[in-house]
């Protein structure tokens, strides 16, 4: 039943995920785009991330997204029309399909050795990915937490800057 | 004391950094000249007390070596800043301290107004201090140090009106020459280093080191090479044949700086470097005849010159040639106290006569300047009768006058008659030695007529200044006039210090204080010398008074011919205008060595310049630069400014490697 | 519940697909939505790994790609509009001023 599940989402987030690269209209780009990422979500819930699901819709699908659709209506922009570059296309995807061999290569035949950590899917399931997650995060990982809001707000004021009416 | 002598050098040093970093800054002249001067007088304080504390102790203990720091320490090589303290270094740190000092102070007179007035005493300190390096360095290196370093002060001073073309051009002039000096000095230095390193092992520049190594010199060979190319560059440095012409045209300088550089002090590091090695140079009969010819024929070349200029300057650098001839010839016949006697009271008489001099020119400047005329503040034919314009100067100048001249009772007679006396008697060259005494005598007599003929075409006769100007001269101010008589007391009675011994009313304390120091040449010498019968305490008198009989003689004739019959000069031109055209324009050496070595030189300068550095050097860059540019000219259409094709290039490069890598 | 491998597998062709775009496409901001789809690829990966070796860093790394990712989004889309302002494009092949 899982893995028929499984083969469905897989199915869907790569035919979304080729529709990204495809599609004419940035628009329908977009669209596609968060298709693959509820997919993303939920593999993560799959995997026994449900935080990481959540946060994977609020800030990809919701906040990135729109930002993204938001400017591409702002910019008005048209279909790509032109096919100017077909050479181009025939190299880029020659390119992608060595990537995936080269990945493929690796995964099949690699073997991680798997050394068991303390967090089992039982003890998720129990404490609540969310805590567990939250205890990560403010005890150990403290330090770069507190220096990706800083990050966030260099972001925020490049932003600002570029902005401007004149660069 | 003596640990303190690295004070000595040191207080010059912070004068030229205070002078030279903040001269500019401060403006005020009687500060910089304050400084300046108050600099070098306590150098001379520290001077005197450790002179003080040499004479309390007995002749044995009277070397002392202060290493400062360790400077140079490299496999065998070792050389330290260290200074040497001995009855030399003292004499000579004495005279460049205390002549030094004076001449600082007449300097503050003399400079007043110039521009650049802290430039002046910034580089003057700076002078002082590579002079005292060099002459207590106690080894060859720290000697060499202030060898270059006075070398540098020297082209500076030299040009200090350096938006005058004929100041520059002296200044390289003289830089060039010492360069070919300094490059002999070097070669003699290795020579010496690796003739005691390969043969015995004793791998030392040190003064003190090879002194007790010296035995192991041997008679001529490989020290006659050593110490000709080290005599190279004593002529270099001391103006002697063939490397004089550029002292005469250095006084483009200001005349405290042909004063202090060009006569009492730098000129004599020569003298100097030959006595600190006299052990060496001893060793080589050779050599010492080259030097005692080379001093005695410079002696009475540069007097001839001397006889014919007209430049009250000029006729002062001749006879400063002349008697550094006089101490290489000392030198050379193995009298080396007479020669670092002679190169003392000339310290002071020449200083004198230099600074008197500069009074008379800054007068005779002052005095045409106010009525505006151009005429040349420094030749003799305008002047004329000035002594009662200027009696200090005049009295002065009259002293270190009779002093030169070798009149007795002043201290140019004591050491000119010793060297001359030597030259007669000494057991090294055998029958040359007459013919050295004969050219030494010759010289003196010319001395004393060219030094006469100065003094009554400045001080005496008609005043053949514009009439308009002549209101306008007035003896110099007090600050210039001070150093004048200290240097004129001390050229009429320094002799005293070096009486000869057959005079017997003082005892010889000159001699008898460098002994130690050049005890061990003269034992080296003793055993090549002439034996023969000592001359007879009669010859020495009547050789004496027959230098002083000669030195009237041309005192005599410079009376004749520029007091009382005044039309003789010219009459005499007329007889024999070659020879006058000869000397008048110095027997043209400068000429000479323009068509020997300066126009080839330019030829070949020439030569490299259009033929190899623009064809070959030049073809070679550009060539360069071409091939660059023709393959720039392929390779830049990768640049397609596309950032797609950048992101293609680099997911290209990612997939080979990481491909190199798994397939592998 | 599946094995690693079939996600990595999925993660692979994600991020060989987001590479396809960003090479071939000349819309700006479709070039900026293939890199975000790498970079989710690469989280899938993390998340994938987090679980199977039972240790929440890699949740963690998700976690700051996000951050980094927000804040690319907010630079990059006022680059894109910055440049929108000045050429009237967005298409990449008009920035070509990087070159000799």
């Amino acid at each position: 039943m899982e893995t028929i599940f499984f083969l469905i989402i897989t199915l869907v987030a790569i035919i979304s995920a080729i529709l990204v690269v495809t599609c004419k209209n940035p628009i329908n780009s977009a669209l596609s785009l968060i298709m693959t990422f509820f997919c993303l979500a939920t593999y993560y819930v799959m995997l026994d991330a449900p935080f990481m699901a959540a946060v994977q819709v609020m800030v990809y699908a919701g906040a990135i997204m729109v930002l993204m659709v938001f400017t591409i209506m702002l910019l008005n922009i048209r279909v790509d029309a032109s096919k100017k570059h077909s050479h181009k296309l025939i190299i880029g995807s020659i390119m992608g399909f060595f990537t995936l061999l080269d990945l493929g290569y690796v995964i099949v035949k690699s073997r991680a050795a798997l050394p068991t950590g303390p967090f089992s899917g039982d003890m998720i399931k129990q404490l609540g990915h969310t805590e567990l997650i939250g205890r990560e995060i403010f005890t150990s990982f403290l330090l770069p937490f507190e220096i990706t809001s800083i990050l966030l707000l260099t972001a925020i004021v490049g932003a600002v800057i570029l902005a401007k009416k004149k660069i | 004391m003596f640990d303190k002598v690295w004070l000595i050098p040191l207080f010059p040093l912070i004068g030229f950094l205070i002078n030279g970093l903040f001269g500019k800054k401060i403006k005020n002249e009687a500060i910089i000249g304050a400084i300046g001067t108050l600099m070098i007088f306590l150098s001379f304080l520290v001077s005197c007390g450790i002179l003080m504390q040499m004479i309390g102790l007995p002749a044995e203990q009277r070397v002392f070596e202060k290493v400062l720091f360790p400077w140079i320490h490299s496999g065998n090589f070792k050389a330290d800043m260290a200074f040497l303290v001995d009855p030399l270094s003292v004499i000579m740190i004495m005279v460049v301290t205390g002549v030094g000092s004076l001449i600082h102070l007449y300097s503050i007179g003399y400079m007043h107004g110039e521009e650049g007035f802290y430039r002046f005493f910034a580089y003057l300190n700076l002078f002082c201090m590579s002079m005292l390096l060099l002459v207590l360095g106690s080894n060859m290196l720290v000697m060499f140090i202030g060898w270059e370093g006075v070398g540098l002060c020297s082209y500076l001073l030299i040009g200090y009106y350096f938006h005058k073309k004929s100041a520059g051009d002296a200044a390289k002039k003289a830089f060039v020459m010492n360069r070919v000096g300094d490059f002999g000095f070097l070669i003699g230095l290795f020579t010496l280093y690796w003739w005691f390193g390969s043969n015995h092992n004793i791998w030392t520049i040190n003064f003190v080191e090879i002194k007790a190594a010296s035995h192991l010199l041997p008679y001529s060979g490989v020290v006659t090479v050593a110490t000709l190319c080290f005599f190279v560059g004593a002529t270099g440095k001391s103006a002697q044949i063939p490397l004089f012409t550029w002292l005469p045209d250095a006084m483009e300088g200001p005349t405290p700086v042909s004063a202090l550089i060009h006569a009492a002090t730098m000129v004599t590091a020569g003298v100097y470097m030959i006595g600190r090695m006299s052990f060496v140079f001893v060793k080589s009969p050779e050599t010492m005849m080259v030097i005692a010819v080379v001093g005695a024929a410079t002696a009475i070349f540069a007097a001839t010159i001397g006889t014919a200029q007209n430049d009250i300057k000029r006729v002062l650098a001749y006879s400063t040639v002349s008697q550094l001839g006089y101490m290489f010839l000392a030198m050379g016949v193995g009298a080396f106290s007479a020669g670092i006697f002679h190169l003392m009271t000339h310290a002071f008489f020449k200083a004198c006569l230099f600074l008197g001099s500069g009074s008379v020119i800054h007068s005779m400047h002052h005095a045409l300047h106010k009525i505006h005329s151009n005429d040349d503040a420094q030749d003799m034919r305008n002047m004329g009768g000035l002594r009662k314009a200027m009696p200090i100067t005049f009295l002065t100048f009259l002293v270190s006058t009779i002093a030169i001249s070798g009149i007795p009772g002043f201290s140019g007679f004591f050491s000119k008659d010793e060297i001359l006396w030597q030259s007669f008697s000494n057991p090294y060259h055998g029958n040359l030695n007459i013919l050295l005494w004969v050219i030494g005598a010759l010289a003196a007599c010319l001395t004393a007529f060219y030094m006469f003929r100065l003094v009554f075409m400045t001080f005496f006769g008609e005043c053949r200044i514009n009439p308009k100007a002549k209101s306008y001269l007035h003896e110099s101010p007090l600050v210039i006039t001070i150093p004048l008589m200290v240097l004129g007391a001390l050229a009429a009675v320094g002799g005293y210090l070096g009486m000869p011994k057959l005079m017997g009313m003082l005892p010889n304390y000159f001699e008898h204080w460098l002994e130690p120091v050049f005890e061990l040449a003269n034992e080296y010498g003793s055993t090549y010398a002439y034996h023969g019968a000592h001359p007879s305490h009669a010859l020495e008198w009547g050789l004496m008074g027959l230098s002083v009989v000669i030195a009237l003689v041309g005192i005599g004739i410079a009376f004749t011919m520029y007091v009382k019959n005044t039309e003789l000069p010219g009459k005499f031109v007329a007889t024999f205008p070659t020879l006058h055209r000869a000397v008048y324009n110095k027997w043209y050496v400068d000429e000479i060595y323009d068509y020997l070595f300066v126009n080839p030189c330019k030829a070949l300068g020439q030569f490299l310049w259009k033929g190899f550095d623009v064809l070959v050097i030049d073809g070679v860059v550009n060539g360069v630069a071409n091939v660059v540019m023709g393959f720039s000219g392929i390779f830049r259409y990768m640049q397609s400014g596309y950032i797609f094709n950048y992101a293609l290039s680099m997911a290209l490069g990612v997939v080979v490697m990481l491909s190199y890598y798994l397939f592998k | 519940m599946e094995n690693l491998n079939s996600y990595l597998i999925v993660s692979a062709v994600l991020f060989s697909i987001g590479t396809i775009g960003v090479l071939t496409r000349k819309n700006a901001i479709v070039i900026f939505m293939c890199i975000e789809l790498m970079l989710n690829a690469v989280n899938l990966t993390f998340v994938a790994f987090s679980r199977y070796l039972g240790n929440l860093d890699g949740q963690i790394f998700v976690f700051f790609i996000m951050t980094v990712a927000a804040a690319e989004a907010a630079v990059g889309l006022a680059l894109i509009i910055a440049f929108f302002n000045n050429k009237d494009s967005i298409d990449v092949t008009d920035v070509n001023l990087m070159k000799w």
